[in-house]
């Protein structure tokens, strides 16, 4: 079996969000990146699966040189090769316009990432990607499993859980708990400076969205607190004050 | 040329969410002064799909091919590309949820479409199509200007206050042509609690974490959310060690949820968990620490034990009723 999992460099879950250049750039100072935490569990699991099943397993990032300790990391968890297309990941449309190009040379039969990003949170390149290729997508998958050119994965919907069979290929947006998220050793760290690292060129996309401005949110007002022994009047407040009840 | 938006069905119903994507379409299309088409894909009576008019749609193409009664993105993209077309529609609005992105990406890569997510205000046109959207999950916002022919905007929940009036939308029924290759899955069981409100829908949220101590003390939190109407939540490590359903899962890693009421019982606020709750209008706390992070995003706070408090506050509800 052949999987591409797909992967976005972003800044650390508690990283605090700021901006420079007026408001129109990330401030990346002091920053830490990461691999995205829904693409880990998606690499996690399709790490299973190559070991399971043999094949190959590439990654895949559009993003920029600064991304490559990610995919070195990724590398070091399990990935054979790897792939960076060099361009800065402006938007959803962009990013899946470069993995259906990848992918379209490469006839993988199953294709893993995130269900969103963790800087934008949109949460469509998947879908995007499987319509651009002709191929099935779902999402958000927290259990996966293939045998034999079928897939048995369920995914979470409204209130609960839907499980589904489908033929390879597939586009997968994955979440918890389909795999624990794995910690590269020191053979694993050793043996991705060897692994191929190919990059490539993007390929053209029209523009579809720019970028004006960021906005930091108003900073909190300070909470009012209520005395246990008092609970009671949360209530009348929350009637009254807050007008939410 | 109208607005057309997707809506999603409860039940026969419009859901929520939809109805304040409905409201945001009515307002785009006064704007471009073109009319708003509702496509609702589903078994409804025409009576609740009439109730589209009190939001701002002035038609509703209706679907109700027995073959899209499971939720089907890739069908359900096929045919609203199919109602776009008929429609000649340029702008598409749907509620922001798991399967709005679904549809509003592969509808997206149909129709050469931008899509953007998490919008949190009408457009400006004065000088492009400029919306702010949500991003780093909640975090911050971002104002983009849409340069694609065809926008594709999946709306966040609370973005607009909703104002309702009594108008109501002509109902027609829609048939699309299906592909064989939207039904390559099948699905062979499906568990739901049918009986649940549903998180993303719900006004009001009672949430419990690692400090209810186990999941045979989750009475008291469920009582208050009886009383109060209200959706059940959890953070992470509760999900995680099977006290409650991954779909109760609030936080970076699980559900958003933008209630106007979020009551947190038991939890401490780490910053992973609030990512997923920034987005609501007033937030409870309830926890014995003092210094627990959450207080610092709380509008009202309460230091106290919550197998004290919770009882005494849902006391209170039932006798303010
Ligand atoms: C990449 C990543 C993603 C994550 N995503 C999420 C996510 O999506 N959602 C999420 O929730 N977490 C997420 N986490 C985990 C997060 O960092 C916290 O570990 C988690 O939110 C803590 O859950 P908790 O507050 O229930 O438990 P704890 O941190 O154990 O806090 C329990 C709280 O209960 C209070 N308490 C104890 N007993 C009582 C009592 N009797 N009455 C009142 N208060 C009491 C304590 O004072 C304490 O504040 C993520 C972590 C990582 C690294």
């Amino acid at each position: 079996m052949k999987i591409l999992v797909c992967i976005t460099n972003v800044p650390d879950t508690t990283a605090k969000i700021s901006f420079t250049d007026n408001d129109t750039r990330f401030n990346k100072n002091g920053v830490q990146y990461i691999i995205g935490p829904y693409d880990d569990y998606a690499l996690a699991r399709g790490v299973e699966l190559r070991e399971a099943s043999g094949g190959s397993l590439t990654v895949l990032n559009v993003g920029e040189s600064d991304s490559e300790p990610q995919i070195r990391k990724a590398l070091a968890i399990g990935a054979d090769e790897a792939i960076r297309v060099n361009a800065e990941p402006t938007d959803s449309y962009f990013v899946a316009s470069q993995i259906a190009h990848i992918a379209s040379q490469n006839k993988y039969d199953l294709i893993l990432m995130g269900r969103e990003s963790l800087d934008f949170n949109s949460g469509v390149v998947h879908g995007l990607v499987g319509e651009m290729l002709g191929i099935p997508s779902y999402s958000p998958v927290m259990q996966l499993d293939v045998t034999e050119g079928k897939a048995e994965f369920a995914r979470e919907i409204d209130g609960g859980k839907e499980h589904l069979v489908a033929s390879l290929p597939l586009v997968l947006g994955c979440q918890e708990p389909i795999a624990e998220w794995k910690i590269p050793n020191m053979r694993g760290i050793m043996t991705a400076r060897t692994k191929p690292l190919t990059v490539v060129e993007p390929v053209d996309v029209d523009t579809m969205v720019t970028l004006e401005k960021y906005i930091q949110p108003a900073p909190k007002g300070a909470c009012k607190m209520i005395p246990a022994d008092e609970a009671e009047q949360l209530i009348t407040l929350l009637k009254t004050e807050a007008k939410v009840l | 040329m109208s607005v057309l938006i997707f809506v999603e069905l409860d039940q026969g119903s419009i859901k929520k969410t939809s109805q304040e994507a409905i409201y945001y379409g009515g307002k785009v299309a006064e704007s471009l002064n073109t009319g708003a088409t509702v496509l609702a894909i589903g078994n409804a009576d025409e009576i609740n799909l009439q109730v589209a008019g009190h939001f701002g749609a002035q038609k509703v193409l209706h679907v109700t091919e027995s073959k899209l009664s499971h939720e089907n993105s890739l069908a359900y993209a096929d045919t609203l590309v199919q109602a776009v077309q008929q429609e000649g529609s340029t702008v598409i609005v749907m509620a922001k949820s798991g399967l709005g992105d679904a549809v509003a990406a592969r509808a997206a890569a149909k129709l050469k479409a931008s899509v953007v997510s998490g919008v949190t205000s009408l457009p400006d046109l004065s000088n492009g199509f400029k919306v702010e959207r949500s991003i780093y999950t909640g975090k911050a916002f971002a104002i983009v200007d849409i340069k694609s022919d065809i926008k594709i905007l999946a709306i966040k929940k609370n973005a607009l206050e909703v104002v309702e009036t009594d108008q109501i939308a002509l109902v027609e029924s829609f048939a699309p042509t299906l592909r064989d290759s939207d039904f390559a899955a099948t699905v062979t069981n499906t568990e739901k609690a049918s009986s649940e409100l549903s998180l993303n829908e719900a006004d009001i949220i009672v949430s419990g974490g690692r400090g209810m101590k186990g999941p045979e003390n989750w009475d008291p939190l469920l009582e208050l959310a009886h009383a109060l109407g209200a959706a059940t939540g959890c953070s992470k490590p509760v999900s995680d060690l099977d006290w409650r359903p991954h779909h109760e899962h609030i936080g970076q890693t699980g559900i958003k949820v933008a209630p106007n009421l979020y009551i947190a019982c038991g939890i401490s606020g780490a910053i992973q968990h609030l990512a997923g709750v920034n987005g609501s209008k007033c937030i409870v706390v309830i926890n014995k620490d003092p210094e627990a992070p959450f207080f610092k995003a709380a509008d009202y706070g309460i230091v106290g034990d919550v197998f004290d408090i919770l009882p005494r506050l849902t006391q209170a509800v039932e006798a303010s009723k």
